[in-house]
């Protein structure tokens, strides 16, 4: 499992791996908000939690279908499949890598981005918090959407919009505890809910992305 | 007709809309089902006289 | 009553039978009290003091709403049976209820917010139960869409079958977080949407009719489309089998 962790790690850091791609999107998207909404500092104050977590959540997005697809297409999948490590181990490990390479930049970028939207003194632990316990939850549903769609030809936007639905209950709560923590006001309700989706995704959602799997390759 | 004040133009066009929306989805259903069971009796004909 | 006797409707041919047998039925009924419920609410009760005529807009809401939530509970129990019995029925039947709960949703979505216009002055508002519903229509887009993109029917049953209970579970969960969301950010100014606290009987009965028409409506819409997709799902293996022989 760790070999298999590894490997997908340094293939996806590996030029045209896609890291970096959710980076430069990330910073995209933050860079171009102040350009359509104004730069009054006062403003970006304001929204800067919630275009920030918006941010990471579609830079997230974007890099979901590479968990599953180039796997598929080279065949590796279905050699993982018969190999004896069980197939809710696989797409934990799959998740997990896409985080490691994903969600952990993200955190790691998001004060950085906070800065150009002028993120308030306070908001920043907030930040890093409430998307260090956020984003697993983003790999592991996203891990869910790119099984569903692994076998179809144009599955790209079709995975968009299967996960976007799903990350409703994790966005409200993450960018309520940066909203809250921004403001100065107490975020523990709203920081422990998204524990506990987050524990909630990473035991449950893997059964179901094992069962949507051995689906699509039978 | 029954007096809807001034409200008349949200109740008519919410009226129109959603009987509107009823009668498409059941015209769309009523004509699949159509085509298909049609569809599905001339392949079945064809499948009997080629074996 | 012996409940294996249930298992029988199953069996496609046997379904299509009873479909049959029941769908004039159906839509008989559906007819009557829909136009009937419409007839009697549009036409024959009073204006309401506070909300003046747009309170007939209730016939239409209300039992959308409801039906809404209901299709996609009958699709979350069909998509089960799907996944412990194996019944292709039971996993068509959900399909051909899904765009009848979307369009359903839709018409929710819609008059509430040709409602809400006279009402609260605004189109939209990010009210929880608004906010819900148009987070089940994105579920049920999801659902339609991965159905549709799919060849192979055992497949896509089984994949859309899963989707309906993790969406389900997920529907749930935005249903608290936007509950959560909400008063967390505009306190006190709350919207009420709660109008069974101020039906009175004059309103209530059509509205009751109203709710069985859209009831009716939706198993004669369910029966017919399963129907069909019974049939479309038996030519679509006609034509594999033909092709394999040739």
């Amino acid at each position: 499992m760790i070999a298999l962790l590894l490997r997908d790690i340094r293939l996806a850091m590996r030029a045209g791996g896609g890291f970096g791609l959710g980076l430069s999107f990330f910073l995209i998207v933050v860079v171009l908000v102040p350009f359509g909404v104004g730069p009054q500092s006062a403003l970006l104050t304001v929204i800067a939690p919630g275009i920030l977590w918006l941010g990471a959540l579609l830079a997230c997005l974007l890099s979901l279908d590479r968990i599953l697809a180039l796997d598929w297409e080279d065949g590796s999948l279905d050699l993982l499949a018969t190999s004896p490590l069980p197939m809710e181990g696989i797409v934990s490990v799959k998740a997990l890598a896409h985080w490691v390479t994903t969600g952990l930049p993200l955190v790691a970028a998001a004060p950085v981005l906070g800065l150009l939207l002028n993120l308030s003194e306070p908001g920043y632990k907030w930040l890093i918090i409430s998307l260090f316990l956020g984003t697993p939850a983003l790999s592991v549903i996203g891990t869910f959407g790119a099984a569903l769609t692994v076998g179809l030809k144009r599955g790209g936007l079709l995975l968009s919009l299967l996960v976007l639905p799903l990350y409703v209950p994790t966005l409200i709560f993450g960018a309520e505890v940066a909203r809250r923590g921004a403001e100065g006001l107490d975020a523990t309700t709203p920081l422990l809910m998204l524990a506990g989706i987050t524990c909630g995704t990473i035991a449950l959602l893997p059964f179901a992305s094992a069962a949507v799997l051995r689906v699509n390759l039978r | 007709m029954p007096d809807l004040g001034k409200y008349a133009d949200a109740v008519l066009s919410s009226y129109a809309v959603s009987i509107l929306m009823i009668v498409v989805v059941v015209l769309l259903s009523v004509r699949r089902s159509n085509r298909v069971k049609r569809e599905l009796q001339e392949l079945e004909s064809k499948v009997k006289s080629n074996g | 009553m012996n409940l294996n006797a249930f298992w029988e409707y199953a069996n496609p041919k046997k379904f299509i039978q009873t479909a049959d047998r029941l769908l004039p039925w159906f839509a008989g009924l559906a007819a009557v009290t829909l136009v009937g419920g419409l007839i009697w609410g549009f036409f024959f009760t009073p204006a309401d003091y506070r909300q003046g005529s747009t309170v007939k807009i209730i016939y239409l809401h209300v039992p959308s709403a409801l039906m809404a939530i209901n299709a996609w509970l009958m699709m979350l129990v069909t998509s089960l049976i799907w996944i412990v019995r194996r019944h292709h029925v039971s996993a068509l039947a959900a399909r051909a209820a899904a765009p009848v709960g979307m369009v359903m949703t839709l018409i929710a979505l819609v008059t509430g917010a040709i409602w809400g216009q006279p009402m609260w002055g605004t189109w939209w508002a990010w009210d929880p139960r608004l906010t819900s519903f148009l987070i089940l229509f994105l579920f049920y887009l999801g659902y339609i869409a991965l159905w549709e993109a799919i060849e192979n029917d055992d497949t896509a049953a089984d994949l859309t079958s899963i989707l309906c209970l993790v969406g389900s579970v997920f529907a749930l969960l935005s249903r608290y977080a936007v509950n959560f969301w909400n008063q967390g950010l505009h306190q006190g100014a709350s919207l009420s949407l709660d109008k069974e606290e101020n039906v009175a009987d004059v309103f209530w009965y059509p509205l009751l009719v109203c709710i069985a028409g859209f009831v009716f409506l939706f198993i004669a819409l369910v029966l017919m489309r399963t129907r069909t997709e019974i049939r479309a799902r038996r030519m679509r293996a006609l034509l594999t089998r033909e092709r394999m022989e040739a």
